[in-house]
C-alpha cells in the first residue's frame, strides 16, 4: 500500500531522513496496525509529514496504492490524519468545526456515532477555545475517524485521554483494522504499542533500523518487555 | 479556497481582535468628528492615521493569525485541499475582515454625521479604498514574513521592522538622498522611489485628491504630467495592485517548497 | 470770549449762505438741463427703420440724443463717437465684428453711455489693441449690461475718468498669452467704478495700469489664462467682493500703494506660478475679510511693507503665505489658517513681521486659563517647508510620518527656522468661521 524509496530530508544542516526505504502492506496483504517508533528526533514526525505532503523531501519517492503522491493533494481524500496537538480555531464551536471539515472533504462522514461514543453531545455548541485538552483530543478523534479511508495516521493519539476514552479509542482502532485498513501510529506509550501493534517500524538516524512484529523484536533483543527491548535497540 | 476564506473570515469575525479593531475605528471616527465637527479636517487627520495605522495593524494581524492558527493550518494541510488554496483563503479571510472593520468602523460615524450630504464623500471613499488596499498589501507581506520565519518572536520582530521601515525609515532615506543629490534632476527618481513603498504610494494617491493645489506648485514637467492628469491616479492604482499581486505570487512560490 | 462766539456765529451764517448758493446753482442746472432735454431726440435703428446702421445713427445724432438699436444683426466696426450720446440696445442686438481687426466703438467723448448690446467676434491682432468698446480721453461715461463673446479685448479704457463699467459679461477663447487680450483693460485713468462684471477666458480678467482712486467690486473673474485681476502702478484703489477662480496665475497686485482689498474670494488657482494673490512691491495696503481657498499659494508676498492682514481665511491652500524678498513691518492678526499644507514659507531667518492672535488649525497647545488664547506660542514655519524650499522634489513626502517627526523635532528646538517667528497669542477658536 505504501512504498517509500530512498527518502532524504534535510532541515538546514540537520539530516533527518537519510535514504529511508519502507514498504508497508504490499499489494494483496491485509490491513494492520503499524507503530512507528524511535527516539526523539529520529524522523518519525518528518516521515509522517512526508506522507501527508506537509514536508517536501529532498530526494526519493513515496507512493500510496502505486501512485506517486509527491506534490499531489487529492490522494489525501483517502487518508485520515490525527495531528499531535489539537489546537483548533478558538472561536469556532465543536459542531461548526466538524461541519467545516465535512464540508472540506467530498466524502460521506459518520460523525454521530463517534460523538455519542466520546460523549461530546453536550459540548457541540461550545467554543473550541473553552474546551479542556482531553475534550479537544476527543474532537480531534471524531474528525479523524468520521471518514472512511484506507489509510489512517495517528500522531500520539492517546494524549490527554481518560481511561474510558482510551478504551473506546482502542476499540475504534481494532474495528478499523478489521475492516482491512492500514493504520500508522506514533506514540511513546509502550503498553499501547504492545497491546495494539501488529508491526513495529523503528527509526534511528533517519533510517529504518528495525521492522517486524513485537514478538520478533523481543526475540531479537532478548528482552521480555517491550520497553526494554526498545531501550536495547537504541543503546546499540 | 472559498470555504477556507469563509471559515477564516467567520473565525476572525468572532475574534476579540476584530472587535477591538472595529471599536477603535468607530471610536476614532466619532472622536474626530466630535472634536472638529469639520468633515474636511477629520478626513485629513484620518488620512494620517490610515496610512500609518492600517499597515501596522495589517502586518501584526497577519503575522499573529498565521502563528496562532498554525496547528489548525496543519489540520487543513492533511485534508485533500491544495496548499496554496488554504493560504490564499486564509489571507483573503483576514484581509476582508480587517477591511470590514475599517469600512464599518469609520463609515458608521461619518454616515451619522451626514457624510452622504457632504462634499467630503469622495475624499472619504478614496481614503477607505486606500485603507483597504493597505490592508490587503500588508497582510500579504505579513504572510510572506511568517511563512519564511519559523520563530514566532522573530516573525513579529520582522513584521514590526518592515512596518517601521516602510512607514518612517524609507522616507527618511528618501529625503536624505533627495537633499544630497540636490543638483541633479530628481523628479523621476522621486516618483520612482514613491512607487516602491506602498505607504508612500497610498499617501500620494490621497494627496492627489486632497492637496492637489500644493502638488501642482512644483515646477518639474514630469511631476506636472503625473499629478496634473489622470495618469497619476491610474498609475498609482496599478502599482498598488502590483503590491498585492507580487507578495501573493511570492507566497505561492514559497509554499511549493515549504515544510510544515 | 464773546468776540470769539460772534466770530463763530458769522462763520456759521457764512457757511449756510454758501449752502443756499450751491442749492440755487443746482436748481438752475436742473432747469437748464430739462430745458436741454426737451430738444433731444431718440433715433431708432433696425433693419426696417429709416436708419439701418448704427454708424449712420451716430452721424445723425447730436449731443444728448439717444440711439435705440432694435434686435437684429449689425455687421459694423469702426463706429467713431465724439458726441455725448446714449446708445441703447433693445433685446440685445448683435454687433458682429466678423473678426476684422478694428474696434466696434471707438469713443472719445464726455457724458455718454452704451448698454444692452451683444458684441461678437472681435478680431485678434498682434500689433493693434482691438476691443468691443475702446474709450479714450473721456469722462462721465457708463458702459453697462453688455454681452461680449469671443472678443480679443473686451473694453479698453485709457486716459479717462469718472466711468462706470457695470454688469457686463465678457468671454473669450484665450489659448496663450501672446494671442489674447484682457477683459477690461484700463490704462492711465482715475475715478472709475468697475462692478458686477463677469469675465472668463481672457488673458487678464481686469487689467489696470496707472489707474488711481478706482473701485473694483462684485466682479467674477475666472478661467482667465493669466491673472483674474492685474494691477500695475495703480494707487489708492479699492477692490472688494470680487471672486477670482481658477485663473492661470490668480490675482497680481504690483508696484502699487495704498490699496484696499477686502471681502474677495480667491480660489482654485493651481500651478507652479499660480497664486491666490501675488503682491509685489506693495506698500501700505489693507487686506481684510478675504477668503483664500485651495490655491497653490494663498498669498505670495514679495517685497511688501506695512500691510495689515486681518480677518482673512486661508483654507486648504498649498502654502497659505509665501514670503519671497524682504518684507518688513507687516501685521497679521485675527486671520484663520485652516488645513493648509504649509501655513507659512519664509525665505530668511530674520523676521520683522508680526503674527499675533491668529487661529491656526495646526495648533495643538492648550488654554488652561480659558481666555481663548493658547498658553504656548505657535510656530507657523515648519522645517519641512524649509526643506521643500531647498529641494522641491521632497514635496512628494508631504504628510508622511517622517515629515511629521522632523517637524516636531524642529518645533521643540528651532534650528533652521526663524526662532522669533511665532504667534504668541494663538487663538483657540477660528474667527467668524465660514459656513
Amino acid at each position: 500500500m505504501i512504498e517509500i524509496k530512498n527518502l532524504h530530508k534535510k532541515f538546514g544542516k540537520l539530516t533527518v531522513l537519510d535514504g529511508l526505504d519502507l514498504t508497508i502492506n504490499p499489494e494483496g496483504s491485509e490491513g494492520g496496525i503499524f507503530a512507528i517508533l524511535g527516539p526523539n528526533g529520529s524522523g518519525k514526525t518528518t516521515l509522517i509529514k512526508c506522507l501527508l505532503g506537509m514536508v517536501i523531501p529532498n530526494k526519493g519517492t513515496i507512493s500510496i496504492a502505486k501512485k506517486s503522491v509527491l506534490k499531489k493533494w487529492d490522494y489525501r481524500n483517502n487518508l485520515n490524519y490525527l495531528p499531535q496537538i489539537a489546537n483548533f480555531p478558538a472561536n469556532l464551536s465543536v459542531i461548526e468545526l466538524i461541519n467545516m471539515v465535512k464540508n472540506l472533504r467530498p466524502k460521506e462522514a459518520h460523525e454521530q456515532n463517534l460523538i455519542d461514543l466520546f460523549g461530546l453531545q453536550e459540548f457541540l455548541n461550545k467554543k473550541l477555545g473553552n474546551l479542556s485538552g482531553g475534550t479537544k483530543q476527543k474532537v480531534n478523534l471524531v474528525l479523524t475517524f468520521m471518514f472512511d479511508s484506507d489509510l489512517i495516521i495517528l500522531d500520539e493519539p492517546t494524549t490527554g485521554l481518560d481511561p474510558i476514552a482510551l478504551i473506546h479509542l482502542k476499540e475504534l482502532i481494532v474495528k478499523e483494522k478489521e475492516k482491512g485498513k492500514t493504520i500508522l501510529i506514533t506514540t511513546h506509550i509502550m503498553s499501547f504499542v504492545d497491546e495494539m501493534a501488529d508491526e513495529i517500524v523503528f527509526l534511528l538516524d533517519g533510517k529504518i533500523y528495525f521492522k517486524g512484529s513485537v514478538a520478533k523484536l523481543k526475540q531479537q533483543t532478548n528482552q521480555p518487555n517491550l520497553e526494554h527491548a526498545i531501550a536495547n535497540l537504541i543503546s546499540k | 479556497m472559498l470555504k477556507i476564506l469563509k471559515y477564516s473570515f467567520y473565525d476572525l469575525l468572532r475574534s476579540r481582535w476584530s472587535y477591538v479593531y472595529f471599536i477603535f475605528y468607530l471610536f476614532l471616527g466619532f472622536v474626530l468628528l466630535f472634536l472638529n465637527n469639520d468633515m474636511n479636517k477629520a478626513v485629513i487627520t484620518l488620512m494620517n492615521i490610515i496610512i500609518v495605522l492600517t499597515p501596522l495593524i495589517g502586518t501584526i494581524f497577519g503575522v499573529m493569525y498565521y502563528y496562532n492558527s498554525k496547528e489548525f493550518t496543519e489540520l487543513l494541510l492533511a485534508q485533500p485541499i491544495k496548499r496554496s488554496k488554504i493560504f490564499i483563503g486564509q489571507y483573503l479571510g483576514i484581509s476582508l475582515s480587517l477591511t470590514l472593520s475599517l469600512v464599518l468602523g469609520l463609515g458608521i460615524p461619518f454616515m451619522i454625521y451626514g457624510l452622504s450630504k457632504s462634499t467630503a464623500i469622495f475624499d472619504f471613499s478614496l481614503l477607505i479604498l486606500v485603507g483597504s488596499f493597505l490592508n490587503f498589501i500588508f497582510v500579504a507581506l505579513a504572510y510572506n514574513i511568517a511563512l519564511s520565519t519559523e520563530n514566532k518572536i522573530k516573525g513579529f520582530g520582522y513584521a514590526i521592522l518592515l512596518w517601521l521601515f516602510l512607514a518612517v525609515i524609507y522616507d527618511g532615506l528618501f529625503m536624505i538622498s533627495l537633499i544630497t543629490f540636490n543638483e541633479y534632476p530628481l523628479d523621476k527618481f522621486s516618483l520612482f522611489a514613491t512607487m516602491f513603498n506602498p505607504i508612500d504610494l497610498s499617501r500620494i494617491l490621497i494627496l492627489l485628491k486632497l492637496d492637489i493645489s500644493v502638488l501642482l506648485g512644483y515646477t518639474g514637467a514630469v511631476f506636472k504630467d503625473f499629478f496634473g492628469t489622470k495618469t497619476g491616479s491610474f498609475l498609482s492604482f496599478l502599482v498598488l495592485c502590483l503590491w498585492v499581486i507580487l507578495p501573493l505570487a511570492r507566497m505561492k512560490m514559497k509554499l511549493r517548497k515549504k515544510d510544515f | 470770549m464773546t468776540s470769539e462766539v460772534t466770530k463763530q456765529k458769522t462763520e456759521y451764517l457764512d457757511s449756510t449762505k454758501q449752502g443756499w448758493r450751491i442749492l440755487y446753482g443746482f436748481l438752475l442746472l436742473f432747469l437748464f438741463s430739462t430745458n436741454f432735454h426737451a430738444q433731444t431726440k431718440t433715433i431708432n435703428v433696425c433693419a426696417s427703420c429709416k436708419t439701418k446702421t448704427i454708424k449712420d445713427a451716430v452721424s445723425f445724432a447730436k449731443d444728448g440724443d439717444t440711439i435705440l438699436v432694435k434686435k437684429g444683426l449689425y455687421k459694423e466696426t469702426q463706429i467713431f463717437v465724439k458726441k455725448s450720446i446714449h446708445l441703447i440696445g433693445e433685446d440685445y442686438p448683435v454687433i458682429d465684428a466678423e473678426n476684422k481687426t478694428d474696434s466696434v466703438f471707438a469713443i472719445s467723448a464726455n457724458n455718454f453711455s452704451i448698454s444692452g448690446f451683444k458684441f461678437i467676434n472681435i478680431g485678434m491682432s498682434y500689433t493693434k489693441e482691438i476691443a468691443a468698446i475702446f474709450v479714450s480721453h473721456s469722462k462721465n461715461f457708463t458702459l453697462k449690461n453688455n454681452l461680449l463673446n469671443n472678443v480679443f479685448y473686451g473694453f479698453i479704457i485709457q486716459s479717462s475718468k469718472y466711468g462706470l463699467i457695470q454688469n457686463n459679461k465678457v468671454t473669450g477663447n484665450a489659448i496663450d498669452e501672446t494671442s489674447s487680450g484682457n477683459g477690461v483693460h484700463v490704462w492711465k485713468c482715475k475715478n472709475l467704478r468697475i462692478e458686477q462684471n463677469t469675465i472668463t477666458g481672457m488673458r487678464d480678467g481686469i487689467y489696470l495700469e496707472f489707474v488711481n482712486k478706482s473701485f473694483i467690486s462684485n466682479n467674477t473673474s475666472k478661467n482667465n489664462i493669466r491673472y483674474g485681476l492685474h494691477f500695475m502702478f495703480s494707487h489708492y484703489n479699492e477692490y472688494h467682493h470680487n471672486e477670482f477662480k481658477t485663473n492661470g496665475a490668480g490675482v497680481a497686485v504690483m508696484f502699487s500703494k495704498f490699496i484696499k482689498m477686502h471681502h474677495n474670494t480667491f480660489h482654485y488657482n493651481w500651478g507652479t506660478a499660480a497664486y491666490g494673490l501675488l503682491l509685489k512691491e506693495i506698500n501700505d495696503a489693507e487686506i481684510y475679510e478675504n477668503i483664500f481657498e485651495q490655491n497653490t499659494t494663498g498669498i505670495n508676498i514679495d517685497g511688501c511693507n506695512r500691510i495689515n492682514y486681518k480677518n482673512n481665511h486661508f483654507i486648504r491652500n498649498g502654502w497659505a503665505l509665501k514670503f519671497t524678498g524682504g518684507c518688513y513691518t507687516n501685521v497679521f492678526e485675527f486671520n484663520n489658517f485652516m488645513h493648509n499644507a504649509f501655513d507659512l514659507s519664509y525665505n530668511s531667518r530674520l523676521n520683522d513681521n508680526k503674527f499675533e492672535a491668529n487661529y491656526w488649525s495646526e495648533y495643538t497647545g492648550y488654554d488652561l486659563d480659558k481666555n481663548g488664547i493658547g498658553d504656548v506660542p505657535f510656530r507657523p514655519v515648519k522645517l519641512f517647508s524649509y526643506v521643500v524650499n531647498k529641494t522641491p522634489e521632497t514635496l512628494v513626502l508631504l504628510r508622511s510620518l517622517f515629515v511629521d517627526i522632523i517637524n516636531f523635532s524642529e518645533k521643540v528646538s528651532p534650528v533652521f527656522t526663524p526662532d522669533n517667528l511665532m504667534d504668541n497669542k494663538p487663538l483657540m477658536k477660528p474667527i467668524n468661521p465660514l459656513e
